[in-house]
């Protein structure tokens, strides 16, 4: 026996091969209610009775011969590695479907396990399968689970230990029609003598059939043997004078008939067969309603974006209490100096003024949850696409967009699934504008200190205008890139399901995690290096002798005019160290660029060191106000310092400006190419100018 | 064989709300669409029906093999049907 034995879980896209995958190997990969959320192999080796197990999950299939470009990585997979055991996953609800890839696995001749997943929707809809005869039917073990209730896991693991330990079995064969017989037969002859000793009976017939159905990628294995690839275009014109029908379609409708009249022994319908799926009927009756739809749509988001900033009000109190406290600790215990200062208003401020926003982006990650594990992103998908085509984008771009909200690299990471590869370039192009949880501290910093009372609602606009950004830009961008070509728009629309608490807890804990990392790493350094940015050079030249004014108002008798002349000199000479600091007169010196927007030196400030990371941004504010030693806070600092038309620009530039320096990798990467990365930024940039300019002038009218 | 039938057939896109529709054919010239319909279970003999439009018209919600399937009418177009 091989060790490991390789095992590979091979499935329709939404049937539950990555639940199934988690389930087997403890694993904790992503999970949702909608196709494709698995784009790439992965693997996870695990032991059972002593056996060692190599599982690979592969990305959803519904053919071995589309040759859809979203199925590429699966079917490369099946063809190029030859897994020991395939693990055939189906979702048991959609058999009818789904026995079509598995009569296309029948012929690879490879040791098969079916798996009916997702059984407990079936026995509830009061359909009964006979595993046993289905078992003989298909020559393979059937086990029965429900990956997500971790349901008849031991028994897959023991079947598939059973498959590999048994000897070989002699391969389940269909049987076509005779002409289809013939065609094969002589195919396969012809395979077998161009690669004698090479093929098994079994693998050659397959090719064969494959050759046949149309298939480019092995056609293009073969295309020196012109022979065979006349013989092949011969058979398949004969095929379709014969039939009045090409070789793919008779082949698919021998399959299905094959499924059809097999699901006819083995399942027993006690009761109305869509009686399972009512409460999906009724749902999206409310859900898809053509008028309703759309206004349920922007309301479901609106609700996510208010309960995101204002549920998170509350634990966000608790944590600003805990960083005070923490903050007066440290002033207690360290000696007055320079490290006191780093540790409390370069440290402190940084990180404390960032990690209030954890429960925000916990509550956001949350809903998200939700979304994706309900199957209510594939009808917002559904809804949108109308509307997206619109402006050249494909409704199936949502789900990348709206995976966008929580980070952008996975957001550019998931429009592999887009086929066109212009369409998938823009997809990319336009993530970046997508709101990524990084800016939202800087939407509930801006919107709770300038429009305390619609906070959320403010907070849900800019995500409204993040979305439309998008899509305007994707116009241009379907203007300045050359080429054509969009996708044809095919989705299932999966029952609504409820995602599990453990899934959506993982997804909480996964995003809390991620935050925390970020705070104690990028975060934590920058909030350092702003500090020494802003505290260096310390010889600086007043435009006046602060410390002899200071003396002398001093030695004055008390009153609250001394007091208050006091105050605002010290706050003078705290400003002029600040603009003198090398953080100041880097940002002076690109300021005129932000003045037209109404910026002063400290939005410059804040939008520069945003470059690496958007949380940045407030840690810059953060320490910059510390030092400038407002105790009424950072939230009224900012009221006071600039007009909320201009607050609005800020965010409107935080939003669109340069993606991080990540997101800006991740768009190398995928596209192949830094020149896509760097028009990005360029494009990004100006964009964002561009609008929050805009903004600035619109609002000094209306605010 | 089939010619008659062909002369009155109509498309999955002319499909209403209450009708009954059986596939017939898929009329496309794209090998890798045809291919990517059919591992989906449109195929002659398949029993369809239109479930719902989206708000616009397009796309629109089939039901087919016992699920749904969400389609563009450009595509909806290609694919000739019998009313049942």
């Amino acid at each position: 026996m091989k060790s490991p034995v390789t095992v590979a879980l091979v499935g329709n896209p939404n049937a539950g091969a990555t639940s199934l995958f988690n389930a087997l190997t403890g694993a904790q990969s992503a999970v949702a209610n909608y196709q494709r959320v698995t784009t790439s192999l992965s693997t996870r080796e695990i032991s059972h009775r002593g056996v060692s197990l190599r599982i690979v999950d592969v990305p959803g299939i519904f053919s071995t011969s589309s040759q859809s470009p979203e199925e590429k990585i699966g079917c490369d997979y099946l063809h190029g590695e030859e897994p020991d055991v395939i693990v055939n996953v189906l979702d048991a609800g959609h058999l009818d479907r789904s026995l079509f890839l598995t009569t296309q696995l029948i012929e690879t001749g490879l040791p098969r396990i079916t798996v009916l997943n997702m059984i407990d929707e079936v026995r509830r809809a009061g359909i009964r399968i006979d595993t046993a005869m289905l078992a003989s039917a298909l020559g393979s073990p059937v086990v029965e689970t429900c990956a997500l209730k971790k349901e008849g896991i031991e028994a897959l693991l023991d079947a598939v230990v059973g498959v590999v330990s048994a000897p070989p079995v002699t391969p389940l064969r269909l049987h076509y029609d005779s002409h289809l017989e013939a065609a094969i037969d002589r195919v396969q002859q012809h395979m077998a003598e161009l690669h004698p000793q090479e093929l098994s009976p079994v693998r050659s017939r397959w090719l064969a059939t494959k050759l046949l159905e149309g298939d480019d990628e092995i056609l293009r294995h073969e295309s020196n043997h012109v022979e065979l690839v006349d013989e092949i275009r011969g058979e398949q014109s004969t095929l379709a004078h014969e039939h009045d029908e090409d070789a793919a379609t008779l082949l698919a409708s021998a399959r299905f008939a094959f499924s059809n009249g097999l699901l006819r022994e083995v399942r027993q319908q006690t009761e109305d067969p869509t009686a399972g799926f009512k409460l999906t009927r009724i749902l999206d009756d409310v859900f898809l309603n053509r008028s309703l739809g759309l206004p349920l749509l922007l309301g479901i988001l609106w609700v996510m974006f208010e309960a995101t900033f204002s549920l998170g009000a509350i634990p966000t109190d608790w944590i600003k209490a805990g960083v005070q406290l923490a903050t007066d600790l440290v002033d207690k215990t360290l000696p007055e100096g320079m490290f006191h200062d780093l540790v409390i208003n370069g440290v402190m401020a940084g990180v404390g003024g960032t990690i209030v926003f954890l429960p925000n982006i916990v509550i956001l990650f949350f809903f998200m949850a939700v979304l994706s594990g309900t199957g209510y992103l594939a009808r917002a998908s559904f809804l949108m696409d109308r509307v997206m085509h619109h402006f050249g984008l494909h409704g199936t771009t949502l789900i990348p967009m709206v995976a966008g909200f929580g980070c952008n690299v996975p957001a550019v990471m998931a429009t592999s699934v887009i086929t066109n590869k212009r369409a998938r370039l823009i997809a990319m192009l336009i993530s970046p504008f997508m709101s990524c949880s990084a800016r939202l501290p800087v939407f509930i910093l801006f919107a709770g200190a300038f429009f305390s009372n619609i906070a959320g609602t403010v907070v849900f606009a800019m995500y409204m205008a993040s979305i439309g950004t998008a899509m305007l830009s994707a116009v241009l961008l379907n203007r300045i890139i050359p080429g054509s070509g969009s996708d044809a728009f095919v989705m299932e629309l999966p029952p609504y399901r409820l995602p599990t608490m453990h899934s959506v807890l993982h997804h909480m804990w996964d995003s809390a995690q991620g935050f925390v990392a970020k705070v104690t790493g990028v975060i934590l350094v920058g909030s350092v290096v702003i500090w020494f940015l802003q505290e260096f050079p310390r010889n600086i030249v007043y435009s006046q002798d602060f410390e002899t004014a200071i003396t002398e108002m001093e030695s004055r008798a008390d009153s609250p005019a001394k007091d208050e002349a006091l105050r605002s000199l010290k706050a003078t000479q705290a400003q002029e160290k600040l603009e003198k600091s090398y953080l100041g007169r880097s940002a002076i010196a690109v300021t005129p660029l932000f003045e037209p927007l109404g910026f002063s030196w400290r939005e410059s400030a804040s939008i520069m060191t945003g470059f690496v990371a958007k949380e940045v941004v407030v840690a810059t504010y953060a320490v910059i106000y510390a030092q400038e030693k407002q105790s009424d806070g950072l939230t009224a600092a900012l009221r006071g310092a600039m007009p909320p038309a201009t607050a609005v620009a800020f965010m409107i530039f935080t939003l669109l400006y340069a993606p991080c320096l990540s997101t800006i990798a991740i768009i190398a990467r995928e596209a192949r190419s830094w020149r896509w990365a760097g028009f990005s930024v360029a494009y990004s940039l100006t964009f964002a100018w561009i609008l929050a300019l805009a903004v600035s002038k619109i609002g000094q009218h209306l605010l | 064989m089939n010619q008659h039938i062909e002369m009155d057939s109509v498309t999955l896109a002319d499909l209403r709300p209450e009708q009954q529709g059986e596939i017939l054919k898929i009329d496309s010239a794209d090998g890798v669409f045809k291919r990517r319909m059919m591992s989906l279970g449109v195929v002659a003999g398949t029993a369809v029906t239109l479930d719902r439009s989206a708000p616009l018209g397009d796309p629109r919600i089939y039901t087919l093999m016992g699920y749904s399937l969400g389609l563009r009418n450009t595509e909806a177009r290609q694919i000739r049907i019998r009313l049942k």
